[in-house]
């Protein structure tokens, strides 16, 4: 008996497990979509696009770049009339009449060479009629702006988003929460700031890229850099207005997406291009360049706070604004404004709330999804007002918000309950670990030091029916492969499900292999692999599948041994029974069967098992008051404190140390959980000091790694310290609730708040560069010029 | 056009290839040779991702011309394992979590490798301004520097 209960507790969950895809990435092996290889038939396509920010498109001539030797097909909007986009279809594949961004495809070429391609891109002619852009969101909202998209009313959209049909407002999220002109006069303070932050871009390392191929049967295939295989699929064939069986994407290991590379961007393109040249693989492939200006960027925030408390520092009311930039084309967009809206009282309880969140369209680079989906930015002016309050009370601001921050049980801004949160313990611990109330010395005497501190929340942003599906299958020796179309973007999530298979099937985890690429046509369905989701729902559905796979081989043992199936289980890959003791291995039965007992015939058979999962209980949200019984799954809570030094000569900022702690249910691999707050602090680090695309007219005028400056090794802070807090989802995997994007959510207004501290300036906005920073305290006084 | 014969030694393999002169190293490699180890994240020698040793040296392979590389010796990050058993550097960023997306991971090993074949006792600083070419925005570079570091302390004889 000893020696089987020895076995009894091999489970993964909790271990930290070495990552499934981390041999080949350090071999060189692992493939990338632009390192398939197509051989000589593989054509190149680039794409003419707009030069200005908002024009009519009067004329295309294409003869000359259609003379030109080793060019194959060029295409334009003319070809293609479907709309496309994910929450509200408002953009063509090519423009059709209209261009809106500079960036906006209005050609595309096949080539033989890139060089060819962009020769022909060169001897397009397009005519245009220029009009007045729309460059600020705030303007762009108002009645004297032009309309970008006077078709707003017709567009399809998602029901729970609301186009504001003569207008740029393609969304307008509204939150009526109690009574909140009544509430200022009960306030002992009130603070109101306005805030700017600006758009950034994604950056991954692996440009965007994609290869398209038409058969002679007209199905399509998709090779490319994706976050979204299947919503891709779904959204390139309703354009396209073919089945979705039709189109087929296979999507190998992603270099980094952020959400980049989820929904479609620019994929939809080189599909187009491809059917013109059947039979033909075509790359596109982003230069740097393009993938700053023309791929998703992060939306720009103008925010407009107002929030108020009593003498006991317990939070009374908020009125928020949000306009968002949303850019030429707001598809993926629009459900950022909702975000923002259902959590636009940050991680607090507030009896009253009124907000406004606003997508708003102007000719600036199309805006999407990006890691935080929309909190980043606001947190950065709510957190920082949080400050403000408890200093204009006098209260320190760790208890301030030890005071008004969400506890299990909370009444949310949308009415409805927060469930089991350990918000309260990650405060706690970022405030321990900062050793907050202690003041250091700088480290000379030309530099002041100071902490800051900041709380997040966030949930998953998704329709609310959005699904996930897996298999598990095992193999001949009792391994197990288990099918997903989840993607692996570098935050581990192969490692996890494999870990989770292991614990559920009951075998070792070195025995789980993943089926990869995720390919639609033999790959389970899974709606996309954004909002920190995965974990999770994918989760979810491999318990699922394994516990299906699981009931497959017990009935057969059980049948087989003449013993109930609650009397067996699987260890290690081995059968056990608790009451005989009898064992037999998976190896054995798990293809062939077993026979039966007369010898006369056999049971079972190839085990394979199904799951699935999908929400079902979120529930919509009354469009006038944003009330309702459920607006999310769940919400994931978290702190960061930092404590830095400000440079009084030069306004340079250095971290010197992060300290991130977050509430991720359970953590499946604590050593990627760590991963993901060092990896997103330092990104938000990054966002915070230096990421600015920056617009004029229109145009991005830095395009290039010299120009846009994101952290290097050099300027990370010389100490992290991560906390993993456990209060556990109630429908999550083992308790588990996602954490990748949460981290680098609470990281701009933790540094500014710092900065407060040493220094007492606050700026409209990130970038806290050395020299806003200079300035603004020259602006001050804090320092003469 | 002009074309080139050039013989190079590739991960210590001898080998000759027929290039055109405005080709880069970087995509010799990668389409000549189908070593796609090396990434491509910018073309313009600001991201690190294509970093392979010419010579012993760190280069951004999509800054030298495969031509200028006629006699020389490459290494890429298919040459960094032997047989059975990865280089002491692949092993130590990969145990100490130095890995996500994996992008940018051959160019930082090549870097590190750089690095630890010149100084094989380095500080962090130095760790640090070893790799401050090569971008990384999964990691924030934490679990990259206690690999390298770790690759030092397994590779310095005690």
């Amino acid at each position: 008996m000893e020696k089987k209960a020895e076995r009894m507790d091999p489970s993964p969950i909790g271990e930290n497990k070495p990552r499934i895809d981390a041999r080949e990435k350090v071999t060189g092996a692992a493939i990338f979509a632009d390192d398939i290889q197509f051989g000589n038939g593989l054509l190149h396509a680039r794409i003419k696009r707009s030069p200005h920010p908002h024009a009519m498109i009067i004329k295309i001539d294409v003869s000359k770049a259609l003379e030109l030797p080793g060019v194959k097909a060029i295409i334009t909007g003319e070809d293609f009339p479907g709309y496309i986009g994910l929450y509200l279809q408002d953009r063509y594949i090519f423009c059709r009449d209209r261009v809106r961004y500079i960036g906006d495809p209005v050609a595309g070429v096949a080539a033989s060479t890139v060089e060819i391609a962009e020769q022909a891109v060169n001897l397009i002619n397009v005519e245009y009629e220029l009009l007045d852009p729309v460059l600020d969101p705030v303007y762009g909202a108002s009645s004297k702006a032009p309309l970008l998209h006077p078709d707003l009313g017709n567009y399809k959209v998602a029901n729970f988003i609301f186009p504001q049909a003569g207008t740029n407002i393609s969304n307008h999220f509204k939150i009526r929460k109690g009574n909140v002109s009544d509430a200022w006069e009960k306030c002992e303070a009130i603070v109101e700031h306005h805030y700017w932050v600006p758009q950034i871009q994604h950056v991954p390392i692996e440009p965007h890229v994609a290869i398209a191929r038409v058969d002679e049967n007209d199905e399509i295939t998709l090779w490319g850099s994706s976050q979204s295989p299947f919503a891709q699929r779904n959204l390139i064939a309703n354009s396209m207005g073919i089945s979705q069986s039709k189109m087929r994407v296979i999507a190998p290991y992603v270099g980094g997406g952020f959400g980049s590379k989820a929904g479609v961007s620019m994929e939809a393109l080189v599909v187009a291009i491809a059917t013109k040249v059947k039979g033909h693989p075509v790359k596109l492939l982003l230069t740097r360049e393009e993938e700053f200006y023309t791929a998703f960027v992060r939306q720009g925030l103008a925010s407009f706070f107002k929030m108020g408390c009593d003498s006991q520092g317990k939070l009374l009311a908020m009125e928020n604004k949000f306009y968002w930039d949303g850019g030429a084309y707001t598809e993926y967009g629009v459900n950022i404004t909702r975000a923002s809206g259902y959590s636009s009282s940050g991680p607090y309880e507030v009896p009253n709330v009124s907000t406004d969140s606003f997508c708003v369209y102007t000719n600036h680079p199309v805006t999407g999804p990006m890691r935080g989906f929309g909190m980043p930015e606001m947190h950065a002016g709510l957190e920082q007002c949080i400050d403000e309050l408890a200093l204009k009370i006098g209260m320190d601001v760790v208890q301030f918000r030890e005071i008004n921050c969400l506890k299990t049980g909370s009444t949310l801004v949308t009415g409805s309950k927060m469930h089991p949160t350990g918000l309260p313990i990650c405060l706690e611990k970022a405030a321990r670990g900062i050793e907050w109330g202690k003041k250091n010395p700088p480290s000379a005497p030309n530099k002041r030091r100071g902490k800051g501190i900041a709380l997040m929340w966030k949930a998953p942003a998704m329709p609310p029916n959005a699904g996930s599906s897996t298999w598990v299958e095992l193999a001949e020796d009792g391994t197990l492969t288990v099918g997903v179309g989840g993607q692996e973007l570098g935050q581990g999530t192969f490692t996890v499900a494999a870990q989770m298979a292991a614990a559920a099937l009951g075998v070792p985890y070195e025995w789980v292999r993943i089926a990869k690429p995720v390919d639609t046509r033999y790959s389970p369905y899974e709606w996309q692999t954004v909002a920190s989701r995965l974990t999770w729902s994918m989760g979810n559905a491999i318990v699922n599948a394994s516990r299906d796979a699981r009931r497959q081989i017990l009935e057969i043992v059980a049948d087989a041994w003449d013993e109930p199936m609650e009397d067996l289980d699987i260890v290690n890959g081995i059968v056990i029974s608790f009451k005989s003791e009898k064992e037999i291995p998976l190896k054995n039965l798990v293809i062939y069967g077993l026979p039966k007992n007369d010898d006369q015939g056999w049971r079972g058979g190839p085990i394979i098992g199904r799951g699935t999962f999908m929400p079902t209980y979120v529930t919509g949200l009354d469009p006038e008051t944003g009330q309702g019984q459920r607006a999310v799954v769940h919400y994931t809570t978290g702190a960061q404190a930092v404590e830095l030094e400000v440079d009084m000569e030069t306004g340079r900022i250095e971290v010197i140390k992060g300290v991130s702690a977050f509430d991720v249910g359970k953590a499946i691999n604590p050593k990627l959980v760590e991963s993901q707050m060092e990896g997103g602090f330092i990104q938000g680090l990054s966002s915070a000091l230096f990421e600015c695309l920056q617009l004029k007219d229109g145009m991005v005028q830095n395009p290039s790694f010299v120009d846009y400056r994101i952290a290097t090794s050099a300027d990370i802070p010389k100490e992290i310290k991560t906390y993993i807090v456990e209060v556990a989802q109630e429908d999550g995997p083992w308790g588990a609730r996602g954490v990748g994007e949460h981290s680098m959510v609470p990281s701009i207004p933790a540094i500014a708040n710092a900065i407060y501290d040493a220094v007492g300036i606050r700026m409209e906005g990130p970038p806290f560069t050395a020299e806003k920073v200079y300035l603004a305290m020259v602006d001050a006084g804090v320092v003469k010029e | 056009m002009s074309f080139h014969n050039i013989s190079v030694r590739i991960n210590g393999g001898l080998e000759q290839a027929v290039v055109p002169g405005n080709m880069t190293l970087m995509k010799m490699l990668r389409e000549s040779f189908a070593l796609t180890g090396t990434k491509n994240g910018c073309s313009a020698g600001e991201c690190g991702a294509c970093t392979v040793l010419l010579n012993g040296e760190p280069v951004n392979s999509c800054m030298v011309l495969a031509v200028e590389c006629d006699g020389g010796v490459i290494t890429t990050v298919e040459g960094l394992a032997g047989d059975k058993q990865l280089n002491i550097i692949q092993s130590s960023i990969m145990d100490e979590g130095g890995v996500q997306c994996g992008f940018c991971t051959p160019g930082i090993l090549l870097s590190a490798k750089a690095l630890l074949d010149r100084n094989p006792d380095p500080t962090e600083d130095e760790i640090k301004e070893a790799i401050v070419g090569n971008l990384c925005r999964c990691t924030g570079y934490v679990r990259i520097i206690e690999g390298v570091k770790k690759a030092a302390r397994l590779s310095v004889p005690v």
